[in-house]
């Protein structure tokens, strides 16, 4: 089996995403890295990939790509699966992708892999490392032959940079029928500012009636965006009034999964621990030790979080600067 | 229109820590609570809304799953679905997400299809490629995420999630269409609609009623082998301190051990 890795890298404004330039550096460092990149910049990008790791880069420039979703970039891979194979499809989680390796999972009849935090070869055996709940960790392999797609876990790998490394660059002609055009964009719209909404952050700080007042309720924001995350709020302080009950997380509320949930100033009654419980990680801040919600916290600090939270964004926005 | 919706009996994730059998390194589902997936049970109600605001349709629930899926069926009868699907067979234990898609596929291939629903992904799983493969197996587009959803003629518009906001995306019918969790409110049944349930078509399909090989599915046609199931380190126990006016470093600290920063 080749140990060649391929990888999807996604634009955003054109420009190479992170998240798939980690996955990248990380494919370079188990065998030979190939990238693909599509879109209208995609040829301006592909000479630049070697940087972060491709041996060779797969480049169509097209605004199809752009246009419409899902099927345009799963023809394409499909037809390059039909002339190489690589041992691994590895890909970031992202919403686009995942929606691309759900239907080239069924089309070449692969082995899929997803939420992995490491893989490595052991001889000829891939081990794909997945976290299980807060408790376990189970390693996975394909038993049987042909490329696998492994969908990694956002921010497992750090930007690895490869000095003075260049790609080889192959750029692609595929022709596409009406077939592939059928998702079409219509409309895009950017919340930027205010955050990613509370259902799909990946982080979210959350706040409750340890902080006193509504008027403290900005220290849960402000860490909130220094970790590009959303605010959430307890149904305690939302009936109070301080927030629209689009904050509220909890049985009557919304129900949230981040990779990250930081409770602040929250006991962790029921009613909220079955809103947040499914987190990967909880950290939680309480005066009261006896609070439930150290019960489920993976990291917990028995102190006030209005003296905590703001030394908190300092530190976080001191450390993702550095 | 005739409105499908895929949908999955999971363990209760309000009541039970989900466990993996060592010897099966499948999801422990014996002597625990199951119940409809909460997010079908969002997804179920952004069907009947839509069936009973465009009018003259269908809702049709189908699952994949042991015998005990029909209670969650029942559920989703209860809720205002019109009648239900449910392949059960030994032989699909262990299934893999393709096999899943393969055998829901086959279920919708036999019918008239105009919209298929499913979750962004299951409560228990989470990988989310299920609903995807269904739509290439059926060879119908696919729009995911979605917050919003309108039929306008022989289209679907969508409010579709995304990183930094939302897209606004449109493709013909039929399609494939997956609601972001929590997107709808979910219809509690009512005395009136759990009684009715009982009334309401129920079919049981097996493998061979599809047309599917035992062999293509379940443990034996599974593209993915568990090798091992270990504990993680430190994350069993949590970890808790005192502020001692270093918390924002250790908590930083603990950030960064875990790759979140």
């Amino acid at each position: 089996m080749s140990n060649t890795i391929w990888v999807l890298v996604e634009l955003e404004n054109g420009q190479p995403a992170r998240s798939s330039l980690e996955v990248l550096g990380k494919a370079a460092q188990l065998g030979r890295a190939e990238a693909i990149v599509f879109g209208t910049n995609a040829s301006a990008v592909a000479s630049t990939l070697g940087e972060y790791g491709a041996s060779k880069v797969y480049a169509h420039a097209d605004a199809v790509y752009d246009s419409y979703l899902t099927l345009p970039a799963v023809d394409t891979i499909s037809d390059l699966l039909k002339q190489h194979q690589p041992a691994i499809l590895l890909l970031a989680t992202t919403y686009d992708i995942r929606d691309i390796a759900a239907r080239l999972n069924v089309r070449h009849n692969m082995g899929l892999i997803t939420d992995a935090t490491d893989l490595q070869f052991d001889g000829d055996t891939l081990q794909v490392t997945v976290p299980w709940g807060g408790e376990t960790v189970v390693t996975a392999t394909f038993p049987k032959q042909g490329t696998g797609i492994v969908l990694t876990r956002p921010k497992a790998f750090g930007l690895e940079r490869f000095e003075g490394k260049t790609a080889e660059v192959e750029t692609l002609s595929p022709t596409f029928n009406a077939e592939s055009q059928k998702i079409k964009i219509l409309e895009r719209i950017e919340l930027q500012s205010e955050g990613p909404s509370l259902e799909d952050a990946t982080v979210i700080v959350a706040g409750g009636r340890g902080l006193g007042k509504a008027e403290n309720f900005h220290l849960v924001e402000d860490l909130a965006t220094a970790l590009g995350g959303a605010a959430g709020a307890t149904r305690a302080i939302v009936d109070a009034g301080w927030l629209p009950y689009s904050y509220q997380i909890g049985q009557t509320g919304k129900t949230v999964k981040p990779n990250l949930y930081i409770g602040c100033g929250i006991s962790g009654a029921i009613q909220h621990l079955s809103g947040m419980k499914g987190s990967k990680f909880i950290v939680a801040i309480n005066k009261d030790e006896n609070a439930p919600i150290f019960s489920v916290a993976d990291f917990g600090v028995v102190g006030d979080a209005l003296n905590i939270l703001p030394q908190l964004t300092e530190e976080v926005k001191k450390r993702k600067a550095q | 229109m005739k409105m499908y919706v895929c949908i999955k009996q999971i363990p209760d994730p309000n009541t039970v820590v989900s466990k993996l059998d060592p010897n099966t390194k499948r999801l422990v589902r014996s002597g625990v609570s199951l119940v409809l997936d909460p997010g079908d049970e969002s997804t179920i109600s952004a069907a009947i809304k839509i069936r009973d605001t465009i009018g003259d349709s269908e809702v049709t629930v189908v699952s994949m799953g042991p015998a005990s899926a029909q209670e969650a069926m029942r559920r989703a009868l209860a809720m205002g679905a019109d009648r239900a699907i449910l392949v059960t067979d030994p032989a699909l234990a262990g299934s893999d997400a393709l096999s899943t898609a393969r055998v829901l596929a086959a279920v919708l291939k036999k019918e008239e299809v105009d919209l298929v629903f499913c979750s962004t992904e299951s409560t228990d799983g989470y990988t989310g490629m299920v609903p995807g493969g269904i739509a290439e197996f059926l060879g119908l587009p696919q729009l995911t995420f979605a917050r919003e959803v309108t039929i306008e003629g022989q289209k679907a518009v969508i409010k579709r999630v995304t990183a930094t906001g939302y897209q606004k995306v449109e493709c013909p019918l039929p399609a494939v269409v997956t609601i972001a969790s929590g997107a709808f409110e979910a219809i509690y049944p009512t005395m009136k609609g759990i009684m009715g349930a009982k009334k309401k078509p129920f079919t049981q399909l097996s493998l061979a009623d599809l047309g599917i090989e035992t062999s293509e599915v379940g443990e034996a046609g599974a593209r993915e082998r568990v090798m091992t199931i270990g504990s993680a380190e430190a994350r069993a126990a949590g970890q808790v301190i005192k502020e001692e006016g270093n918390s924002a470093q250790a908590i930083a600290d603990f950030l960064q051990r875990y790759q979140l920063l």
